[in-house]
């Protein structure tokens, strides 16, 4: 089934920002970084972490893409396709809006 | 869209990561579902006092809470809200306040605000002034549409909390109007559960099949109109579904209540569990009661489930339901939750609800929540005797816990 109302997916140029409704830190007794928002917790993985840190609605995609890769090197490719996928979920998941 | 095949259940690690704090069972609201015990009016202990809760809070993050709710009875009745949630915000929690609205005023609004408080969970029980005064037994309304757009107006996250009954589920298309008027983020439909007050007026409560149906229809509508604005949850009654629910992601696993007087619970309706005893935080540490009492010990794991659920192959994702359902409705909290269709005591469900519709059955009138009543119930005896539960402040009896992982 096709939803023509889906978002489109990240492209290099856009900026993110965080949800103002989510609460993102870092949180010691779980040694990572966490999303607090009403009655909920999100505890991210380290590059889920990166991504978000980095939602600061200055950053571009291209940049955050660039940035990920110099901190994981090896394989570009698939931090960049990382990146991206994350970005989408993150999305659909209210967490990140696109920067207008 | 991509599948997002990374996102787990998360057990908490052995951490009370959801504590709550029912600072008191006082209440300006009479609301026949309350799920506080139905004797909350005996005598008892006092209330905990300031320092004991901010002992209570400082201890719990220690042990790792990070989501931390006021609520009660109502929570705003306590003049020392704001210093809890100042204390609360400083020692790094999140802080959710639960709330019927009564006493919510502009400047405690914003003293709460400049406290740093994080959310506010408001109750709505009808679209209609006269019914949801009629229900709560006091003119509330208009007062609650008020502090709801004041609420939005201090800029607070807000969540709308209609607890789902018999009388007001047909109205779901007219409180999801009301909610886009006032711009909530979260609106929650939270059918109610059983327990307490509500145990007490089932038969006058508990909706039917088709209507849960119906309202599901129209959230499902609402939920592709209005897309990314508003989150739109529906709490479907067990009593319908055939699975038991997860409460509280298992006994002991990440949710830690304290009751006004405080009792430690593994869910806000534990006390409803004749047999097992509930040590106060005036007597233990929180650090004790998390890891070494034996009422949080007993029902964590499998060893104390029954055959049924030992052998299920869905163990690990209901913990078997309910305790304190299980225990109300067979007398054991070791047994399968009867919402379950493969517990021997489904069949009590089902009972439950063609006495609830019987044809031609002599309609009661409801049973306020009011000390009176809390009185004769306390010596009557009756399905919620001897709980000693606690209040979400708005009768969703089960607060909704998200655990994500990413």
């Amino acid at each position: 089934m096709t939803d023509i109302t889906a978002p489109s997916p990240p492209a290099a140029g856009e900026r993110y920002v965080l949800n103002p409704m989510y609460l993102f830190r870092w949180e010691p007794t779980q040694d990572a970084h966490v999303l607090l928002y009403p009655e909920g917790i999100v505890k991210l993985n380290q590059t889920a972490g990166d991504i978000i840190a980095r939602c600061d609605g200055r950053r571009t995609v291209a940049d955050l893409v660039g940035e990920l890769q110099q901190r994981y090197p090896g394989d570009d490719e698939r931090v960049a396709e990382g990146v991206y996928k994350f970005l989408e979920v993150f999305r659909a998941k209210g967490w990140i809006r696109r920067q207008a | 869209m991509p599948k997002d095949g990374s996102v787990v259940r998360l057990d908490g690690q052995g951490k009370p990561l959801w504590l709550v704090l029912e600072l008191t069972y006082r209440c300006p609201l009479k609301c026949p579902w309350c799920s506080n015990p139905v004797d909350y009016a005996r005598d008892g202990e006092a209330e905990l006092s300031t320092a004991e809760w901010k002992r209570v809070m400082r201890e719990g993050r220690e042990l790792g809470a990070l989501q931390l709710g006021f609520t009660g009875g109502e929570p705003l009745l306590r003049d020392d809200l704001e210093e809890l949630v100042a204390d609360a915000s400083a020692l790094g929690y999140y802080t959710n306040l639960i709330t019927s609205g009564v006493g919510l005023t502009e400047n405690r609004l914003r003293a709460l605000k400049a406290a740093g408080l994080n959310q506010i969970q408001l109750s709505l029980q009808s679209s209609d002034r006269e019914l949801t005064d009629t229900l709560v037994g006091a003119r509330a309304f208009d007062l609650k549409l008020k502090v709801a757009h004041q609420i939005k107006a201090q800029g607070f996250p807000m969540v709308l909390n209609v607890p789902v009954f018999r009388q007001n589920i047909g109205q779901v298309a007219d409180i999801l109007a009301l909610a886009e008027d006032i711009g909530v983020d979260y609106l929650e439909f939270a059918n109610i559960q059983y327990y307490n007050w509500a145990m007490v007026n089932r038969d006058e409560l508990l909706p039917t099949r088709e209507q849960i149906d119906a309202a599901e229809r129209e959230v499902r509508a609402a939920r592709e109109r209005l897309g990314e604005r508003m989150t739109i949850y529906f709490v479907i009654p067990d009593y319908y579904e055939g699975r038991p629910k997860a409460c509280m992601n298992g006994w002991g696993s990440i949710h830690l209540t304290i009751a006004p007087d405080g009792a430690a619970m593994p869910c806000q309706e534990a006390r409803i569990i004749q047999g097992l005893e509930f040590p106060s935080v005036r007597d233990k540490s929180l650090a004790w009661l998390w890891n070494e009492s034996p009422t949080f010990e007993k029902f964590r794991g499998d060893a104390w489930m029954s055959p049924t659920c030992r052998s299920c192959d869905e163990k690990e994702k209901d913990f078997g339901g309910c305790r304190c359902q299980a225990f109300l409705m067979t007398g054991d909290a070791a047994n399968t939750d009867p919402a379950c269709s493969r517990s021997p005591h489904h069949h009590l469900i089902g009972e439950a609800i063609a006495r609830a519709h019987a044809p031609g059955r002599k309609v009661q009138p409801l049973v306020m929540r009011n000390d009176g009543n809390s009185r004769r119930l306390a010596q009557g005896g009756h399905g919620g005797k001897g709980g000693s539960g606690g209040g979400t402040g708005c009768g969703s009896g089960n607060a909704r816990v998200e655990v994500d992982h990413v």
